[in-house]
C-alpha cells in the first residue's frame, strides 16, 4: 500500500481554559490517503475544527504523530511548517479572510509573494487563476466590491495558487447562500477530480454526503468513518 | 514545480525585499488618518532638532563673527592678576598690582612678534557743542587703534601717528555721538568740548551697529596722553596688541608677559588673554549649548518612538485577522515581524524627511526674518536628528512587531 498523504497516531490535544481542561482530541488515529475527498462532520465543538488547525499545521498535538507525505511533521520548527503550508497546503475559510486592501489579484497572488516567487512568474499564474475561475473582470476590484461567491472563489484561487497536495476548506459555503455555495463546491470538487486531497469541515449534513468519505467527530474522538461505496467505484 | 513536504522544508524562498515595502506600504495607506498623525509627530520631532540646533548654532556662530570684528591676532593686556599659580608668600607683602603705563605698552613695541600695539585709557566724560550735552566714553589711544580693532572711518582722518606722550587736542568721535551733537551740521573741523579741554573733530568712525564690548559708535577717541591728563591718571586699562601673524599669537603673548614681567621688577603681574582663547572659551560653551537643546528636542523624537510603538500596536490587534491569515498562507514569523517593522520603519523615515523639509524651512524663515543671525543646522545635528528618528523608530516597532509575529494563528484567524 502507497504510503497515505495524511497519517494521524494517537493525537491528543488538550486546552486549558482557566481551571477546566478541555479534551479538544482524543486518541485520534486516522489514515487519509492522496487524492481522496473527506467531510469531517460533527456538532460544534466537538473538535472538528481543532482537527483542521492540526492537519493544517496551525496548531501542535500535546500528543501522538503526524505524518505529512511520509515526514514526521510535528518535530519541524515553526519556520518549516511555515513554509510546509506554503508549498503543500491550502486554506479555504468560512469568511473568506481576503485582505480587504488588496484587489482580488493581489489577494491571489499573496501565498506567491510569501514565498518569494519572481513577480513575472506570479503574473502569469495569477492571470490563469482569474480566468479560470471566472474572474477576469474582477481583478482590480477590492474585496467590498465583490459578492460573497466571488469572494470564496477568489480565496479558493488563492488557496490553489501555490498547487498544494492538500485543501482544508471550514465551512467553505458557510456565509454563502444555497446556489452560491453549491457552485463553490463544485469548483473544490473539481480540484479534488484533478488529484489534490480535500477535506471539508461542515456541519451541512447535506455537503458532507457528497464527500466520499466522512470522519463524524464527536467528544473530541472519532466517533465514525464511513465510505460512500458507490463513489468510489465509480 | 510541486514539492513534497521534505522538499518544502528546504526549498520555499524568502519574501522579496519590493514586495515586503510594497505590503507595507499598502497597510500604511490602509489607515490614512493614522499613517498621517504617526508621520507628523515624527516630523514634528525632527524639526525641533533642525530649528534647535539652528538656533543654537546660530548663537554661536553669531558669537564667534561679534568677537572675529573686533580685531584679529589679537592679544591683550589687563592689570592684575586674575589666575593664580599657587600661594606665593611674596604676594601677601606686594599685593597691590602695578599699573600698566605708557611706557610699558611702548617697550612691546620691541617684542618680535609684536605688529601693532595700542594702548587704551578709558573713562566717561561729556562732549558738547553748541549748547549739547552728552555724556561719552572716552577712549585714549593712538594711531594703530584703529588697524588693531579693524575700525573704518566715515568721514575723516583717525589721530595722527607721533609720540605717545604727546598729542594735538584732536578727537575721532563714534557715528552715533557724531548724528547726536551735530545732526545735519558738518562735524569735521568743529571745537568740541570734552571734559575741561577743547579739541578738534579730525574723524567720524564709520557705524557698526550694536556689537560685544565696546560700542564704537558711541565712543570719542582722543590721544592717550590727553585722556590720560583729563582723569588725571598714568595708568592704562588695556594694552591692545597685534600679533604678526596668527602663528606668533602665542609667541607675541610669552614674549609680551617677559617683557611686562622684567619691566615690573620681575613679578608677573599682568593678566594676558589672547583673542583665541576668549573665542574657544564661547565655542565650547555655546557649542554645549547646541547640544543640550539638541538633546531635549531628542525627547520630542523619544515621544513620537512611543507613539510609533502605540499605533504599531493597535495595528497588531486590528490586523490580527490578517496576520492569521498570512501564517496560514505561510509566512514565517519572521516574515511577519520584517513587514511590520518596515512599516515602522517607512513612517519613521516619512516622517524624519518631512521633519528635515519642515525644519530647514523653519531655519530659512528665521533667517529671513534676523538676516545678521546665521541660524543654520549643523550637519552633525541634522545627521543625529534623522538618526534617531529612525532608530527610535524601528526600536519602538520591533515590541508590536514581535508580538505580531508570535500571534497564535488559530486565535487571530478566529477573529473576525
Amino acid at each position: 500500500m502507497a504510503t497515505a498523504l495524511i497519517e494521524l497516531v494517537g493525537i491528543e490535544r488538550t486546552f486549558h481554559r482557566g481551571d477546566s481542561e478541555v479534551h479538544a482530541l482524543r486518541h485520534l488515529n486516522v489514515r487519509i490517503a492522496a487524492g481522496e475527498y473527506v467531510a469531517v462532520m460533527g456538532p460544534s465543538g466537538s473538535g472538528k475544527s481543532t482537527l483542521l488547525n492540526l492537519l493544517g499545521l496551525l496548531d501542535r498535538p500535546d500528543a501522538g504523530s503526524y505524518h505529512l507525505e511520509g515526514r514526521d511533521v510535528t518535530t519541524l520548527s515553526a519556520d518549516q511548517q511555515a513554509h510546509v503550508r506554503s508549498a503543500r497546503i491550502g486554506f479555504v475559510f468560512q469568511s473568506f479572510h481576503l485582505v480587504p486592501r488588496l484587489t482580488a489579484a493581489e489577494n491571489i497572488a499573496l501565498p506567491m509573494v510569501l514565498a518569494g516567487v519572481a513577480p513575472a512568474e506570479r503574473a502569469l499564474r495569477v492571470a490563469r487563476a482569474l480566468r479560470d475561475y471566472g474572474l477576469e473582470n474582477r481583478a482590480d476590484h477590492r474585496p467590498e466590491q465583490l459578492s460573497g461567491g466571488q469572494r470564496q472563489r477568489v480565496a479558493i484561487a488563492r488557496a490553489t495558487i501555490m498547487r498544494p497536495a492538500l485543501i482544508l476548506a471550514d465551512e467553505p459555503t458557510g456565509n454563502l447562500d444555497r446556489a452560491t455555495g453549491e457552485d463553490v463546491i463544485r469548483l473544490l470538487e473539481e480540484l479534488n477530480r484533478g488529484g489534490v486531497t480535500l477535506i471539508v469541515v461542515t456541519h451541512d449534513g447535506g455537503l458532507g454526503a457528497r464527500a466520499h468519505r466522512q470522519l463524524l467527530m464527536e467528544d473530541g474522538a472519532l466517533h465514525d468513518d464511513r465510505w460512500r461505496r458507490a463513489e468510489l467505484s465509480a | 514545480m510541486s514539492l513534497s513536504v521534505s522538499g518544502a522544508v528546504r526549498a520555499v524562498g524568502r519574501v522579496r525585499n519590493a514586495d515586503l515595502i510594497r505590503f507595507a506600504r499598502a497597510a500604511a495607506s490602509g489607515n490614512r488618518l493614522r499613517t498621517s498623525l504617526l508621520v507628523l509627530a515624527m516630523a514634528i520631532g525632527v524639526a525641533a532638532v533642525v530649528v534647535l540646533t539652528a538656533l543654537g548654532d546660530g548663537a554661536r556662530r553669531y558669537v564667534l563673527n561679534e568677537f572675529s570684528s573686533i580685531g584679529s591676532n589679537l592679544v591683550i593686556v589687563l592689570p592684575g592678576r586674575s589666575q593664580t599659580g599657587g600661594f606665593n608668600p611674596g604676594n601677601a607683602i606686594t599685593s597691590t598690582p602695578r599699573d600698566l603705563t605708557i611706557d610699558d605698552a611702548q617697550a612691546l613695541l620691541r617684542a618680535s612678534a609684536v605688529h601693532r600695539v595700542a594702548p587704551l585709557a578709558v573713562g566717561t566724560s561729556e562732549i558738547s557743542f553748541g549748547g549739547k550735552l552728552r555724556e561719552v566714553i572716552v577712549a585714549g589711544t593712538t594711531a594703530d587703534f584703529l588697524e588693531v580693532r579693524r575700525l573704518s572711518l566715515a568721514q575723516g582722518r583717525f589721530l595722527p601717528a607721533g609720540d605717545w606722550r604727546r598729542g594735538a587736542s584732536e578727537a575721532v568721535i563714534g557715528a552715533k555721538v557724531r548724528d547726536e551733537m551735530f545732526g545735519r551740521e558738518e562735524a569735521l573741523g568743529q571745537l568740541v568740548r570734552i571734559g575741561d579741554r577743547r579739541f578738534r573733530i579730525v574723524g567720524v568712525l564709520a557705524a557698526t551697529g550694536q556689537g560685544l564690548g565696546m560700542n564704537t559708535d558711541e565712543l570719542v577717541v582722543v590721544p592717550v596722553s590727553l585722556a590720560q591728563a583729563m582723569f588725571n591718571s598714568n595708568t592704562l586699562f588695556r594694552i591692545l596688541v597685534e600679533a604678526s601673524n596668527r602663528e606668533a599669537i602665542e609667541a607675541a603673548k610669552t614674549q609680551v608677559g617677559e617683557i611686562v614681567r622684567l619691566r615690573h621688577e620681575g613679578e608677573q603681574d599682568v593678566t594676558i588673554i589672547t583673542q583665541d582663547a576668549v573665542l574657544a572659551t564661547f565655542d565650547r560653551l555655546l557649542g554645549a549649548l547646541t547640544l543640550a537643546v539638541a538633546g531635549i528636542a531628542a525627547i520630542s523624537l523619544g515621544v513620537a518612538g512611543i507613539l510609533v510603538m502605540n499605533v504599531m500596536l493597535v495595528s497588531v490587534t486590528q490586523r490580527t485577522a490578517e496576520i492569521g491569515l498570512l501564517k496560514a498562507l505561510g509566512a514565517t514569523g519572521g516574515t511577519i515581524r520584517n513587514a511590520f517593522l518596515t512599516e515602522a520603519a517607512m513612517l519613521s523615515i516619512a516622517g524624519a524627511l518631512l521633519g528635515f523639509v519642515l525644519g530647514q524651512a523653519g531655519a530659512a524663515i528665521i533667517r529671513q526674518l534676523y538676516p545678521a543671525f546665521p541660524a543654520f543646522p549643523p550637519d552633525w545635528a541634522v545627521l543625529a536628528g534623522l538618526a534617531t528618528a529612525l532608530a527610535t523608530g524601528i526600536v519602538f516597532g520591533v515590541l508590536p512587531a514581535r508580538r505580531a509575529a508570535r500571534l497564535d494563528a488559530v486565535q487571530a484567524l478566529a477573529k473576525r
